[in-house]
């Protein structure tokens, strides 16, 4: 606390540059904000909330309970056993959908998965099951504790990897990585993708599950928070970079994978082999426990009242919505936006599908794209340049409640990651999150036709925004 | 960014441009500098760069120009009367030049990392002795006020128009975590040795200083700096904070502090005076502490600001000075008093000195050119509405200044002149020429100290040469002003 004594170190200047000027003029160091009006119609909701007397200390838990969890690796079960998912129940990447909005890349997923159930022979025979929706049911990956990235679909005999936080026992969940290109979750349904579906669930599922609760039981379970704090310092940021995490992923588990074929699971040597042959060929595969990591910080920040901090950040394909710690379950959502970035082969901006997935969970937890400093390979993406990727996490910065004390950044002086997207923060500044991410066609069965950047529709920060107020008024009168 | 633009040319009107720029904002005194720099280009008649607030678009309308229906308080309008169409460009090219040069930064941080765009986050990086300084416009203020309360740091809110249960809401907060929120619509404070908005330079001493007004502050840094006594503290605390809706909060936090300031031997608080409720809290409150404390409360039947800096340096000990005047005011040329003032206190106690000889003063700027005295605070907050205080931008003041001159009713013209940190460069020089056009006699309260950077001597010598009487009492000026009138009727 300052008293009128202690002479005034410096000052922050809000407003006009003359004011600056005249405290600059007395030879007193004065920081310039640069300020800028909020984004229309916000400015009677930004006051409310900000005067909401809830509002800073729930900020701060919010920040506390996400730095306070620590993720481990427990287990890897089916989604049947994980989730009690059963036939005919799908899970899907973000906010609630339904089949007649669904995205070509949701739908593919979907007949993909309903082919891979058994439910049809032909994937394409499945669209009339969804049509009619008697025998099947649509529901979000994030409403089932769990995240998918791009379409995100989760059928009930998927693998499912299992992470805990140890100190409260809750846990989340995530299917395990397919690698890139013609994918389930990039809407691909083709033979190929189908028969790699199935080895995942006869001997790769297995293989994890063995050697996951080996190591588990010996040495204890895989920290995948602390891999993501080396993998951050090794140039990975966690969403479309994951090749650091992958590797110590693999190093941690192959000693057991090793002697899954003499545990009696049935599984060969060779079988053992292709296991690791596919987690070490394939940078994504971290990417499927990254996510859940976060979710898992994430969740803890969840039903704080008066908290603007948001929780989740996903979308379906068609919508982008996202979730604050102080709204509860309700989703705010608006138009799933077109990425900018590097297509692959032919593929051009007239192929892409609409941003989907719930991989922007990494973002809303600071990394991904939020990190873009880290990895200075991936600008390349978009084009940009590594300037582009020092300043994109110094923005982020802006609209981030904290900084992560674990997940830090060499390059920027070993600044931690932003913590906790502040809606008021964004509403204020109009900066929008950054989110690192693959690009599905938009036609079912494509597949992956690039990778780029893409920022969430700028209108559903100040619905959040008025949801935020809206309660804030409901407080203030009880 | 969008742009919206009508052309008009009408016969020898010349050629009326204006443009929307939606999603370009600059705060008004930048775009003040920028208006004035267009207006000095070959072949433009008059230029007008605003945020499109009401306020700035009835100035704009008033000018002829024609703002669209769809402009509201977050777009930029570019207006420009130029001689013909081939004068345009050059106009055009002007303005964006010049918002060039207004957006250039001097932070001192690398040029590769971007400024902070909120207090928040300018204060991560501020060490523990920073303090912020708001003065975006008052519908955002509380948002960034609110932001260094949440950093445990004071704030000075120099914005007004800002709602009194958002001031309340702040000054809550602040009392819980013993934070002072100096404002909103705060002009003055000195703290830590450090001027804030518009502050005269002092020297140290053993005054400390709680003010509801900011040129009630100053008039009494300047008196006090006159009689060679110094202040340690001046804290503002905006001028309804000894209203009944915010009660004295951030009065309250800042007597404790300067009580136990060692440096302090009397306190004074400036303020009109306070809601009945808070004044008997008030006085228990000061009567409490060790320090004494005396209270400056302006008002009908009050002392004026001269009379509370007498009894200062009576209580000091320390003798009072007879208080300066230079240069000789004519005869009142007609029967009524016009004051055109840039400090809203200094214009309160015109009108209040003036109403007890004269009866009725009228404050509304319409008044100007009525039958009544009147006595206008430029200052005020209906006028400032997305523009500069007149401290900063003497245009309005000079507008009515040059029509109540060729006003053969005004009897005597009243006027101030408040120097120091953050005003205008050289006041003087901007009024001087304007009164040469002023048949009446000229009364000026400069209100300044030697040490401020505009001159207080070369600023009193402009005044006078143009045929000023310039005085540092703005009670003793209005006093003369009344015997002028008196000794006409």
């Amino acid at each position: 606390m300052s008293t009128p004594t202690a002479p005034v170190s410096s000052v922050v200047n809000v407003g006009a540059d003359l004011l600056a000027d005249a405290v600059a003029s007395q030879a007193v160091d004065v920081a310039r904000v640069d300020w800028r009006p909020p984004l229309p119609g916000t400015e009677s909701d930004l006051a409310t909330v900000a005067a909401d007397p809830l509002r800073r200390d729930a900020n701060a838990r919010a920040v506390a309970a996400y730095h306070g969890v620590t993720a481990r690796l427990v287990d890897v079960v089916p989604a049947s056993e994980a989730l009690g998912l059963e036939p005919g129940q799908f899970l899907h990447a973000g906010p609630p959908i339904t089949w007649d909005r669904a995205s070509g890349p949701l739908r593919g997923a979907l007949l993909g998965g309903a082919a891979f159930e058994g439910l049809v022979e032909d994937p394409e025979d499945a669209a009339a099951l969804f049509e009619a929706g008697s025998s099947v049911s649509l529901e979000p990956c994030h409403h089932r504790g769990t995240v998918g990235p791009m379409a995100g679909v989760v059928t009930p005999s998927m693998w499912m990897f299992v992470l805990e936080d140890v100190e409260t026992g809750r846990r989340t969940h995530c299917s395990l990585n397919e690698g890139l290109g013609k994918v389930l979750r990039y809407g691909a349904y083709s033979p190929d993708v189908l028969e790699r579906l199935r080895w995942m669930r006869d001997v790769l599922g297995p293989l994890l599950q063995g050697s996951v609760r080996a190591v588990r039981d010996s040495a204890g379970p895989v920290d995948v928070t602390g891999i993501l704090t080396q993998m951050l310092q090794m140039g990975d940021e966690a969403h479309n970079r994951n090749r650091a995490g992958t590797l110590m992923l693999l190093r941690d588990l192959a000693p057991a994978m090793v002697l899954e074929s003499e545990r009696g699971g049935g599984l060969s040597p060779a079988d053992v082999a292709e296991g690791l042959r596919f987690i070490g060929g394939n940078d994504h595969f971290f990417l499927n426990l990254a996510m859940p990591a976060c979710k898992l910080a994430l969740d803890a920040a969840r039903g704080i009242e008066g908290s603007t901090m948001v929780v989740a950040m996903a979308r379906n394909g068609t919508d982008f919505g996202i979730q604050t710690a102080g709204t509860g379950d309700e989703w705010f959502t608006g138009p799933a936006q077109l990425a900018d970035g590097l297509f692959l082969g032919d593929y051009g901006p007239d192929d892409a599908n609409p941003d989907i997935g719930d991989s922007a969970i990494t973002e809303t937890a600071g990394i991904g794209g939020f990190a873009m400093a880290t990895a200075p390979a991936i600008v390349r993406l978009v084009g940009g340049t590594v300037p582009d990727a020092l300043a994109t996490t110094r923005r982020m910065h802006e609209i981030a409640l904290a900084e992560n004390p674990r997940w830090s950044v060499p390059v920027l002086d070993f600044q931690g990651t932003p913590t906790g997207i502040d809606v008021t923060r964004v509403c204020r500044t109009g900066i929008l999150p950054q989110i690192n991410t693959g690009m599905a066609g938009k036609v079912a069965g494509v597949g992956q036709v690039g990778a780029g950047l893409v920022t969430p529709p700028e209108e559903i920060f100040p619905k959040a925004l008025a949801r935020l107020a809206e309660l804030t008024r409901e407080r203030a009168q009880a | 960014m969008s742009t919206a633009v009508s052309s008009e040319t009408g016969p020898g009107t010349g050629t009326s441009h204006v443009e929307l720029r939606s999603g370009a904002y600059a705060d008004s005194v930048a775009l003040l500098q920028v208006s004035r720099s267009v207006q000095g280009v070959a072949g433009v008649r008059a230029a007008q760069v605003a945020m499109a607030t009401p306020l700035n678009i009835e100035v704009l309308t008033s000018m002829g120009f024609a703002v669209p229906d769809a402009a509201g308080p977050n777009d930029m309008v570019v207006a420009v009367r130029v001689d013909d169409e081939d004068a345009l460009a050059g106009a055009l090219a002007a303005v964006d030049e010049a918002l060039r040069a207004a957006g250039k930064r001097s932070t001192g941080a690398s040029a590769d990392v971007a400024p902070h765009r909120t207090t928040a986050t300018a204060l991560r990086d501020a060490e523990d002795g920073a303090v912020a300084l708001v003065s975006v416009p008052g519908q955002h203020a509380l948002v960034e006020a609110m932001d260094a309360l949440d950093a445990g740091r004071d704030v000075m809110i120099f914005s007004d128009n800002v709602p009194v249960e958002q001031e309340v809401a702040l000054k809550r907060i602040a009392a819980d975590r013993g934070l002072l929120v100096m404002g909103p619509d705060c002009g003055t404070a000195v703290v830590g040795g450090v001027g804030l908005g518009f502050a005269n330079v002092v020297r140290p001493g053993p005054v400390g200083i709680v003010a509801a007004s900011g040129t009630g502050c100053q008039q009494l840094l300047s008196l006090l700096d006159h009689a060679g006594v110094g202040v340690t503290s001046a804290l503002g605390v905006g001028g309804r904070d000894l209203s009944a809706e915010v009660g004295g909060l951030a009065t309250r936090e800042g007597l404790r502090r300067l009580d136990a300031d060692a440096d302090v031997e009397l306190v004074v608080v400036v303020s009109k005076p306070p809601a009945a409720s808070v004044a008997t809290e008030l006085e228990q409150y000061a009567a409490s502490l060790e320090t004494p404390v005396e209270l400056a409360l302006l008002g009908a039947g009050q002392p004026d600001l001269t009379a509370a800096a007498e009894r200062v340096l009576t209580r000091l000990g320390v003798p009072v000075p007879a208080w300066p005047v230079w240069g000789s005011a004519r005869a009142a040329t007609g029967p009524l008093l016009r004051g055109l003032f840039a400090g809203g206190t200094l214009a309160g106690e015109a009108r209040l000195i003036a109403a007890e000889a004269l009866g009725e003063v009228t404050s509304a700027p319409a008044a100007l050119a009525g039958d009544t005295h009147a006595v206008v605070d430029f200052g005020d907050d209906e006028l400032t509405t997305g523009r500069a205080h007149p401290m900063i931008d003497p245009t309005l003041r000079l507008e009515h200044l040059a029509r109540v001159g060729a006003d053969p009713r005004t009897g005597v013209v009243l006027l101030d002149v408040v120097l120091g940190h953050g005003a205008e460069d050289d006041p003087a020089g901007s009024l001087a020429p304007a009164l040469a056009a002023v048949a009446a006699p000229v009364l000026v309260t400069v209100v300044g100290t030697g040490a401020d950077p505009q001159d207080l001597e070369r600023q009193v010598r402009l005044l006078a040469e143009a045929g000023a009487e310039v005085h540092l009492s703005n009670a003793g000026a209005t006093r003369r002003a009344l015997e002028l009138l008196e000794a006409r009727a």
